[in-house]
C-alpha cells in the first residue's frame, strides 16, 4: 500500500484512521518482528497520549482552581501560561534529589516506579475507540481492579520507606481509605457485568451501542445505572485520594503525606501516578456507563469514535476540577463512616435493583420499581447514618 | 514463550529466596508481594487469566497489605543497620529445602505422577462463573458465610477490646 491509497483511506475513514496507520506500519516492519512491532505500537500511544493529557490538566487545574478562588492562575510561562507543565516538568528534573539519611534506600528509590507502573497497565483494557484497546481481554474488568490495587502497595513502599512520621500516617490513611472505597467501587461496577454478562470492556462498550428515541442505550440512562454511576464517580474520587477525599495528603494535618519525603523528579512521578490513575478510573466510568466511544445521538456517529471518547474525558476531569475547587476535606471518620455505612450498603441494594431490573418484564414497572429500591435504600441509608446529627451554630473556640 | 517463562521464575523464586533471607521484615513481605505477583504473572502465562487476576487482587492488593501492617502494628522500630541479610536464614532455608523434599518425594511416588497431563481445559471466565453459580453454588455460600462470620467476629474482638479501656 502506497502513501496515497494510505491517505485516501485515512481520510476516507477517520474513524479508524489510527487503526489503518499502525496496521501500515506493522506492514513495513520484516515479517519476524511484526507481532513485536504491532504491541509496541499499542503501547506507545498510551505512553504518550495520557501522560500529556496530565500535562495538559495540571494548567487546567491551576487555572481552574485559580479562576474559582477569584485569581488568574498561571499566565507567564508561554502565550497565556500554556507551556507551564514543560517549565514544572524542567524544575522536576534539575532539582536537587534529597533522600532522607534514614531512608530505606533501596525502596524509597523503587516506591515512585511502582506506583506509576500498574496505573498505566490499566490503560491497556480501555477502548479508546472503535477497535482501538491495546489488549482486548476475556476479563478486561477484572484486570483494570487486579493492577489497580497493587498501587496500594507502592504507597505503603513510600510512607514506610522515608521514615517520616506524616509519611507514615499519611499512607495508613491512603491505604485504609483505598481498600475502604475499593469495595463500594467493584460492587457499582458488578452491576454492569452482570447487565452485559461480560468482563470484557469492549464487548460492555458493544453493548451500550443502539439508540432508543432521544436517548442513546447507556448504562447509566437506568436506575441501576445512574446509581451505580454515582457510586463509582465517589468512588473514584477517594481511590485517587482526590479532594474531597485528600485527607492522605492533608496539608494541614500531615504536610504532603507519604510523599512528603520526595522531591524532584520522583515527586512528579507521585503527581504522574494520582493522575493517570484518576484519567484510568474516569475512561473505566466512561466504559462502564456511559457507552464507552459511542456518541450520545445516532445522528453524530459520523465524528471518530475517539473524539466522543477524549471529550468524556476531558469533561470528567473538568468535573473533578471544580469539585476540587468547591468541596472542603472531609474527616477521617466521615470518610470511613461513609464508606462503610452508606456506600457498601447502598452498592449491595444496587445489585439486586440491577438484578430486579433484569428479571422484570420490559416497560414503566420495572423502571417504577427498581427507582423506588434504590430511592428507598438511599432516604434509609441517609437517614440512619446521618439523623443523629443535630446541627447547631457553630461556636468559634479560639478564633474570635 | 520460553523467555517469559524464565523471567517469570526468576522473578518467583529470586522473590521467594529474599523473602526467606533477608533482615528486616517488612523487605520480606514486600520480596513475598513481588513473589506473589510473579505467580500472577505464571498463571497468565497458562491461559488461566481469572486466576492470575484474583491472585493479583487478592494477595498483591490484600493479603500483601495486610502482612506488611500487621508487621508494622505489632513489632516495635527495631530496625538495626547490621547485615542486609539475616544471619539465622541458613536454618530457614535447610527447613525450607528439607520441606520441599519431602513434598516432592511424596509427590513424585504417589499415582497421579503416572497419569498423563490432562488436555488443555476451558477455563474462560464464563466457564468458572457458571460453575460457581451451579455446581458448586453450596460450596460457594457456605464459604461466603464463614467469612462474614470470620470478619463480625473480627470487628466484635476489636470493640470489646476498646469497651474495656
Amino acid at each position: 500500500m502506497d502513501i496515497g491509497t494510505l491517505l485516501s483511506r485515512i481520510f476516507g475513514d477517520p474513524d479508524q484512521a489510527f487503526v489503518t496507520l499502525k496496521h501500515w506500519l506493522v506492514d513495513l516492519a520484516p515479517p519476524a518482528i511484526q507481532p513485536l512491532v504491532s504491541i509496541m505500537l499499542s503501547i506507545a500511544p498510551i505512553l504518550g497520549v495520557f501522560p500529556l493529557l496530565f500535562a495538559i490538566t495540571t494548567v487546567l487545574e491551576r487555572k481552574g482552581l485559580g479562576r474559582i478562588q477569584n485569581r488568574l492562575g498561571p499566565n507567564r510561562v508561554g502565550p497565556y501560561g500554556w507551556l507551564q507543565p514543560v517549565a514544572d516538568g524542567l524544575k522536576a528534573i534539575i532539582k536537587e534529589d534529597v533522600v532522607p539519611r534514614a531512608a530505606d534506600k533501596v525502596v524509597h528509590f523503587l516506591a515512585p516506579v511502582v506506583i506509576v507502573v500498574p496505573v498505566l497497565l490499566v490503560y491497556a483494557v480501555l477502548p479508546v475507540g472503535r477497535n482501538m484497546v491495546a489488549i482486548d481481554i476475556d476479563a478486561g474488568v477484572l484486570f483494570f481492579f487486579a493492577v489497580g490495587a497493587s498501587t496500594e502497595l507502592a504507597i505503603f513502599m513510600a510512607g514506610w520507606a522515608s521514615r517520616n512520621k506524616y509519611s507514615l500516617l499519611g499512607a495508613m490513611r491512603a491505604i485504609a481509605q483505598m481498600i475502604s472505597y475499593e469495595v463500594p467501587l467493584i460492587l457499582s461496577a458488578v452491576t454492569v457485568v452482570m447487565m452485559t454478562g461480560s468482563l470484557s470492556t469492549m464487548k460492555i462498550v458493544e453493548a451500550q451501542g443502539t439508540y432508543h428515541g432521544l436517548l442513546p442505550d447507556w448504562h447509566v440512562f437506568t436506575p441501576w445505572g445512574l446509581a451505580g454511576f454515582l457510586m463509582f464517580m465517589v468512588a473514584a474520587t477517594a481511590e485517587a485520594n482526590r479532594s474531597p477525599f485528600d485527607i492522605p495528603e492533608g496539608e494541614s494535618e500531615i504536610i504532603a503525606g507519604y510523599f512528603v519525603e520526595y522531591s524532584g523528579f520522583k515527586f512528579a512521578l507521585f503527581f504522574l501516578g494520582e493522575y493517570l490513575g484518576l484519567f484510568a478510573a474516569s475512561g473505566l466510568a466512561i466504559t462502564l456507563f456511559l457507552g464507552g466511544w459511542h456518541a450520545p445521538a445516532e445522528w453524530l456517529t459520523w465524528v471518530p469514535s475517539y473524539v466522543w471518547f477524549f471529550t468524556k474525558l476531558v469533561l470528567f476531569i473538568a468535573m473533578f476540577i471544580w469539585v476540587r475547587g468547591t468541596l472542603p476535606r472531609v474527616r477521617m471518620d466521615q470518610l470511613m463512616n461513609f464508606a462503610w455505612k452508606f456506600m457498601l450498603p447502598l452498592a449491595l441494594v444496587n445489585i439486586l435493583a440491577a438484578a430486579l431490573w433484569r428479571f422484570l418484564p420490559v416497560g414503566p414497572a420495572r423502571w417504577v420499581i427498581t427507582s423506588v429500591v434504590i430511592l428507598g435504600a438511599y432516604l434509609v441509608l441517609a437517614r440512619v447514618v446521618g439523623g443523629e446529627k443535630h446541627f447547631t451554630k457553630r461556636e468559634y473556640r479560639f478564633a474570635e | 514463550m520460553e523467555l517469559a517463562f524464565v523471567i517469570t521464575a526468576v522473578i518467583v523464586l529470586g522473590g521467594a529466596v529474599a523473602a526467606m533471607s533477608l533482615r528486616n521484615l517488612v523487605h520480606c513481605a514486600l520480596c513475598l508481594a513481588l513473589t506473589f505477583a510473579g505467580l500472577a504473572a505464571m498463571y497468565l502465562l497458562l491461559q488461566a487469566q481469572f486466576v492470575a487476576f484474583v491472585q493479583l487482587l487478592v494477595y498483591v492488593g490484600a493479603v500483601a497489605v495486610l502482612v506488611v501492617f500487621a508487621i508494622l502494628l505489632t513489632r516495635g522500630d527495631d530496625t538495626t543497620h547490621q547485615s542486609v541479610f539475616s544471619k539465622t536464614s541458613f536454618i530457614g532455608i535447610s527447613v525450607a529445602t528439607l520441606a520441599l523434599a519431602c513434598i516432592l518425594a511424596a509427590a513424585l511416588s504417589s499415582y497421579v505422577a503416572d497419569r498423563l497431563p490432562p488436555g488443555k481445559p476451558e477455563a474462560s471466565v464464563k466457564e468458572i462463573g457458571t460453575q460457581l453459580m451451579t455446581q458448586y453454588v453450596l460450596p460457594l455460600e457456605a464459604v461466603g458465610l464463614l467469612l462474614t462470620a470470620a470478619m463480625i467476629g473480627a470487628v466484635i474482638i476489636a470493640m470489646q477490646e476498646r469497651k474495656a479501656k
